[in-house]
């Protein structure tokens, strides 16, 4: 399993190394249209042809690597830190607080993720510029994605007011905020962490599901999302098969990132 | 309890379908009707049609009268459609229901028998294969899983167990490995019990209500996954209807689908719950 890990996780750094060299490993832009080449097959030129606009699909990877992979952890840091903040506050504080927080958790859960993403997300503008259309997908994604870690990180908080070490800083005369701050949460950091690293996997889905119905980053961004529209083509993909590559890179990472998070006995940490 | 219970799941479906039409009644293009840009209109004509929506502007009003008509079996009137919502829900749920009992089934099974192969075997790398599979299964998304579907011309069914498959996969292998560990499983194999005995008396059967709590999330999960498959597959379901709610601004169609989503899982969850805590006390 280690060995696995190791493999996995060089694969990662690869491939987010690539991403933030893709002005440099790319010839060109990821808008650049080559009109002479549209819908070219790879060359040395293009490593994976051109697409149907003739923009260069390996600079586009690149890119949409770029913008899925930096945008995914910040929306899953936006998550956890909402997660921590109501979930930990709902824990620590307990009473009304605790029952509204947790009814706001159960409601949030009674809807489908996918089923509240894509409404929500349809219910918002489309047609904006590239880069709020990223700015919204993700903001989306870190603000609705709160209630599964929230519902978590007030169980680990209720075990650990009762702990033994909170009695004593609270007999001490710490309390309120500083005892929220300087005792309680350093102690949740390992819950908030495995979440966060849960939700980077399941935030680059999502915004796959989005870019291939069109609701995620718009053009001419590329996003992994974004890219895995051209596999609408069925006939194309049959004389272009390296239109495959987005679909492909995509399944690497996220089975890396399962790879990675498994603990010793098999189950997700 | 179960008074309670069903009174706090009909509250939460309520509420969320109020958000729902809040968040739909703030969206940006909320109250746009594409006829008023027909020249041929006069201004009373266009005036007819703001005044068609005018109950729909103040959100508390339409959600009380919407309430008033659910009370009364009336969902509501569909502008997009220009269809009444139950007539819209009577054509498309079944196909859906069909949908997502085939997937939940079908994913179901398939993950919990590979999981019982894999446990049973425990031969070194036996679960390679299933691994992979509901690996590669994970990290695809819904709708490419959809878009494969199509392209081999297998219905959107296929793809919804599929998208259950892996997850139930991976709980039922975890939670089957280890109830093999427990003392008494170690203690009938040294009584002398071995193969299909000791997996389906001893660790099965203690297992089962755990396993019978991922109905809920199975349905969550097809339900959610049946929106993308729906949309790219154009089958005429529940989640492709949703869809076209959500970007036609479609309140009351929106708002009965969400009471709808939320009262089907919060009851499916609650079942699960209700099974689990009737099966402890009598183990």
């Amino acid at each position: 399993m280690k060995r696995a890990q190791n493999i996995a996780l060089i694969l990662l750094g690869l491939v987010a190394a690539a991403s933030l060299f893709a002005g440099v490993l790319a010839s060109s832009s990821y808008s650049e249209q080559f009109r002479d080449s549209l819908s070219a097959m790879p060359s040395t030129r293009f490593p994976l042809g051109t697409d149907e606009l003739g923009r260069d699909r390996f600079a586009r990877l690149l890119y949409g690597t770029r913008v899925s992979l930096l945008l995914a952890p910040a929306a899953a840091l936006l998550s956890t830190l909402i997660a921590a903040l109501v979930g930990g506050t709902a824990g620590y504080l307990g009473g009304k607080w605790e029952r509204a927080v947790t009814s706001g958790i159960d409601l949030f859960l009674s809807l489908p993720w996918l089923f509240l993403l894509l409404t929500v997300r349809a219910l918002l503008p489309l047609n904006t510029s590239p880069v709020t259309s990223v700015i919204i997908t993700f903001l989306l994604l870190g603000c609705l994605g709160w209630a599964t870690p929230a519902r978590i990180v007030r169980a680990g908080t209720r075990t650990l007011v009762h702990s033994d070490y909170l009695v004593q800083a609270r007999a001490n005369g710490v309390s309120g905020i500083r005892l929220f701050w300087r005792h309680l949460l350093p102690n949740l950091r390992p819950i908030l962490l495995a979440q966060f690293w849960i939700s980077v996997p399941v935030f680059i889905l999502s915004e796959a599901n989005l870019g291939l119905l069109g609701l995620g980053v718009s053009e001419p961004l590329p996003s992994w999302g974004a890219m895995l529209r051209e596999l609408e083509n069925y006939t194309a993909i049959l004389h272009n098969p390296w239109m495959l590559a987005p679909a492909a890179l995509l399944v690497v990472v996220v089975c890396c990132l399962q790879l990675v998070l498994r603990t010793e006995d098999g189950i997700p940490c | 309890m179960l008074l309670r219970q069903m009174r706090r799941i009909l509250l939460i479906a309520l509420i969320g379908g109020l958000l729902g039409a809040t968040l739909v009644r703030m969206g940006p293009g909320f109250g746009i009707d594409e006829r008023e840009m027909d020249n041929r209109l006069n201004s009373e004509s266009r005036q007819a049609i703001r005044s068609e929506r005018a109950t729909e502007n103040n959100i508390g009003v339409f959600y009380l009268r919407y309430l008033a008509g659910l009370a009364r079996g009336d969902f509501g009137f569909s502008r997009s459609l220009n269809r009444p919502v139950s007539q819209l829900l009577k054509e498309r749920l079944p196909l859906t229901l069909v949908s997502l009992a085939f997937g939940v089934l079908g994913g179901a099974s398939t993950g919990l028998l590979l999981a019982l192969l894999t446990v049973w075997w425990r031969a070194p790398g036996s679960d390679v294969v299933p691994a992979v599979l509901s690996g590669v299964c994970l990290a695809l998304p819904a709708a490419v899983i959809a878009l494969i579907f199509l392209w081999m011309g297998a219905g959107g069914r296929w793809a919804i167990a599929l998208a259950v498959f892996p997850h139930v996969y991976r709980y039922a292998k975890n939670l089957l490995a280890a109830t093999y560990q427990s003392p008494h499983v170690v203690a009938a194999q040294a009584k002398g019990l071995r193969g299909a005995r000791v997996l389906f008396a001893h660790v099965f059967t203690p297992a089962a209500p755990q396993l019978a709590a991922l109905a809920g999330i199975a349905v969550s999960l097809a339900f959610g996954a049946s929106i993308p498959i729906e949309v790219i597959c154009d089958t005429p379901g529940v989640g492709q209807l949703a869809w076209q709610a959500a970007l036609d601004r479609d309140l009351p169609l929106l708002v009965t689908i969400t009471v709808l989503v939320a009262l089907m899982t919060l009851v499916v969850n609650s079942v699960a719950d209700l099974a689990l805590a009737a099966w402890r006390p009598a183990r």
